[in-house]
């Protein structure tokens, strides 16, 4: 992950660094390199645009050019606006690396929900949480899902649950989303379950009837915690998707999904800035404790190649 | 809609449509040129403007257009279906088995995931809806046994086309990319032709990471054609610009839908109009 934009970047950051004067077309030549990087490592377009104008306003002032190691300022600009894109700025809310742990301290039970597109993670991601939340967290999670869509859905979350030895709710053929959350939650209530983890079908945006059914799940489940999850695979259509899924419901954050691949982590640097919303977790396997916390900053370094 | 000038400015504005359609900076840079070279400095309206990328990729994407046919003899053909994790494999197999079974095609599938939770059970549930046999091992069994059992059974029974599961991964896993041509293999034992076809499965929601996809798989897995899925979203695939033009593999078909019915032939020009924002 990241290795190929950090290359791209390194390269141009390198020219920078080794002139010893700069001029302002300077400055706007080295940025249309590093628009096309982080173009390439699917950054969404709107949020790269923000990024270069940011980075290249500051960066063509006076005080840069004019000073003793103007590539070294620049790089160093470049380097901070990274760092708050990806939710590690000065004003963020996160801990010392930017983290931003999961609330879990409201009124038993809790309730995490989660949602997204076909196939990006959810329910892998569910039982990944529920087993942390046991292990990590000392609490008694229980887990549900939701999806009645796809075929063998509920089955697969009642095996996770057996490998994360976490419960989950006993399957009724047949009953509907808006129902199944209502019974976890009475289940919940009766077995002093800390934590109640909802998976939820996969659903497109624009498919308004399943965003509907979220909705009305959400208002139905009152979540603390309602987590977007994102397959860092994801192109320029994750702008579309965080919008779509932020208007309908209240998103507090983001988890996202095989950052073991190759991908070149634009989605991890888009998330952010077009949800508003802090990423909390990285997938990194298909084993279920391959999740990590997620360091804003530490990623940002990683990606500088610092 | 007014008429412009295609200057500077607004090959721009089509480059930056393009990328937004997951183009890529390269490939659309390649069109934008393409553009410049014809018409720079034209009157045209938005509507030609757009119609004229239309044609641009229609161009590029209608040599790799090509269906998945059932022809192979001796029976069964073998289609091999691969892909990274959760790209649509399982469903897709079920919409090909029940296109096939309405072309009265006789289909076996084989599941070759034994490792997801309930992958097993999720491809049996679609082989009970189209009707097909399924040939299935213990979970977290050997695949490759799995496989060589099917094409056994396939070939003893005569069977038109036999559709092999495998579980999804990502391309930068050796050891899961090593097993994936060890099934492959495995395939080929009783009858050297198999597998006939190796279909890569794209998520049409991933970006550039997609060309990497390909570049992989082709290498260990031989992959011989690609199926898009997801584009009944706000995804346009325009990766599938930048496969074609890099490695001209054909495609076979898109997925619009979580349903069996809901793969449909791959139409270049409909696909161009959708990344042109015509259609
Ligand atoms: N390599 C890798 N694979 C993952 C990760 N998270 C999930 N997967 C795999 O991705 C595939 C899809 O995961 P699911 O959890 O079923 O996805 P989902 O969002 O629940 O899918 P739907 O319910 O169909 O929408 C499975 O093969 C998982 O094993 C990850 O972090 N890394
Ligand atoms: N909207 C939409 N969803 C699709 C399409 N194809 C598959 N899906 C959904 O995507 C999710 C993943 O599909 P699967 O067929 O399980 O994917 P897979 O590649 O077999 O996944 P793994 O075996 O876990 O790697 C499911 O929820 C499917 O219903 C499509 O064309 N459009
Ligand atoms: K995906
Ligand atoms: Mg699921
Ligand atoms: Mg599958």
């Amino acid at each position: 992950m990241f290795d190929a934009l950090s290359d791209r970047l390194g390269n141009t950051f390198d020219r920078l660094r080794g002139r010893g004067a700069l001029r302002e077309q300077d400055v706007r030549d080295a940025m249309r390199e590093v628009r096309i990087a982080l173009l390439e490592a699917d950054v969404a377009l709107p949020v790269a645009r923000d990024f270069i104008a940011k980075v290249t306003e500051k960066a063509v002032g006076e005080s840069v050019l004019k000073s003793v190691t103007p590539g070294q300022q620049v790089v160093k600009i470049v380097n901070d606006e990274l760092v708050a894109m990806l939710g590690g700025g000065a004003n963020a809310e996160g801990g010392e690396d930017g983290h931003v742990p999961l609330t879990l301290d409201a009124k038993p039970p809790v309730v995490i929900m989660m949602v997204g597109l076909q196939g990006s993670g959810k329910t892998t991601s569910t039982a990944k949480l529920g087993k942390l939340i046991r292990e990590k967290h000392g609490k008694k999670a229980m887990m549900a899902s939701l999806d009645v869509n796809r075929p063998a859905a509920q089955e697969q979350l009642a095996v996770l649950g057996e490998q994360a030895q976490v419960d989950t709710l006993p399957i009724i053929e047949g009953q509907q989303p808006v129902d199944i959350a209502r019974r976890a939650l009475e289940s919940a209530k009766l077995r002093n379950v800390d934590v109640v983890l909802l998976d939820t079908a996969g659903r497109l945006h624009v498919d308004e009837a399943l965003m509907a059914e979220m909705k009305a799940v959400a208002s139905v489940a009152t979540p603390t915690e309602v987590l977007l999850v994102v397959d860092s695979l994801t192109g320029q259509d994750a702008v579309n998707v965080a919008q779509s899924f932020s208007d309908e419901v209240p998103l507090t954050g983001v988890i996202l999904t095989r950052m073991d691949g190759d991908a070149r982590g634009g989605a991890a640097l888009s998330m952010r800035a077009v949800t508003g919303k802090p990423i909390k977790f990285a997938g990194v396997g298909e084993k279920l404790d391959a999740l990590e916390a997620f360091h804003p900053r530490r990623v940002a370094e990683r990606i500088l190649g610092m | 809609v007014g008429n412009t000038r295609l200057d500077d400015a607004t090959l721009d504005e089509i480059e930056d449509a393009l990328i937004m359609s997951d183009l890529g900076p390269e490939a659309a840079g390649r069109v934008r040129e393409a553009l410049r070279e014809q018409r720079f400095g034209a009157e045209i309206t938005e509507r030609q403007l757009r119609e004229a990328v239309a044609e641009e990729i229609a161009a590029i994407l209608r040599p790799v257009a090509k269906p998945l046919e059932v022809t192979a003899f001796p029976r069964p053909q073998v289609i091999l279906v691969i892909g990274v994790n959760g790209s649509g494999k399982t469903t897709t197999i079920a919409k090909l088995a029940h296109l096939f079974m309405e072309d009265d095609y006789e289909v076996m599938l084989a599941a070759g995931d034994t490792f997801r939770a309930a992958a097993i059970g999720q491809l049996q549930t679609w082989a009970d809806r189209v009707g097909v046999p399924l040939v299935r091992g213990p979970e977290g069994g050997d695949p490759a046994s799995i496989v060589f059992d099917a094409v056994k059974r396939g070939t003893d029974e005569g069977t038109d086309a036999l559709i092999v599961d495998t579980a999804g991964r990502l391309q930068n896993k050796r050891e899961l990319m090593d097993e994936l041509a060890k099934i492959r293999k495995v395939l080929g034992r009783l009858n050297p032709e198999a597998p006939h076809d190796v279909v890569l499965v794209l998520d049409a929601t991933n970006g550039q990471n997609a060309l990497s996809q390909i570049d992989v798989f082709q290498e260990v897995a031989g992959v011989t054609g690609l199926i898009m899925t997801k584009l009944d979203g706000t995804a346009r695939g325009g990766i599938l610009v930048a496969a074609a033009q890099k490695y001209g593999l054909p495609i076979h078909a898109i997925g619009v839908g979580e349903q069996l019915d809901d793969l449909r032939p791959f139409d270049p020009d409909l696909v161009a109009r959708v990344i042109a924002g015509v259609a």
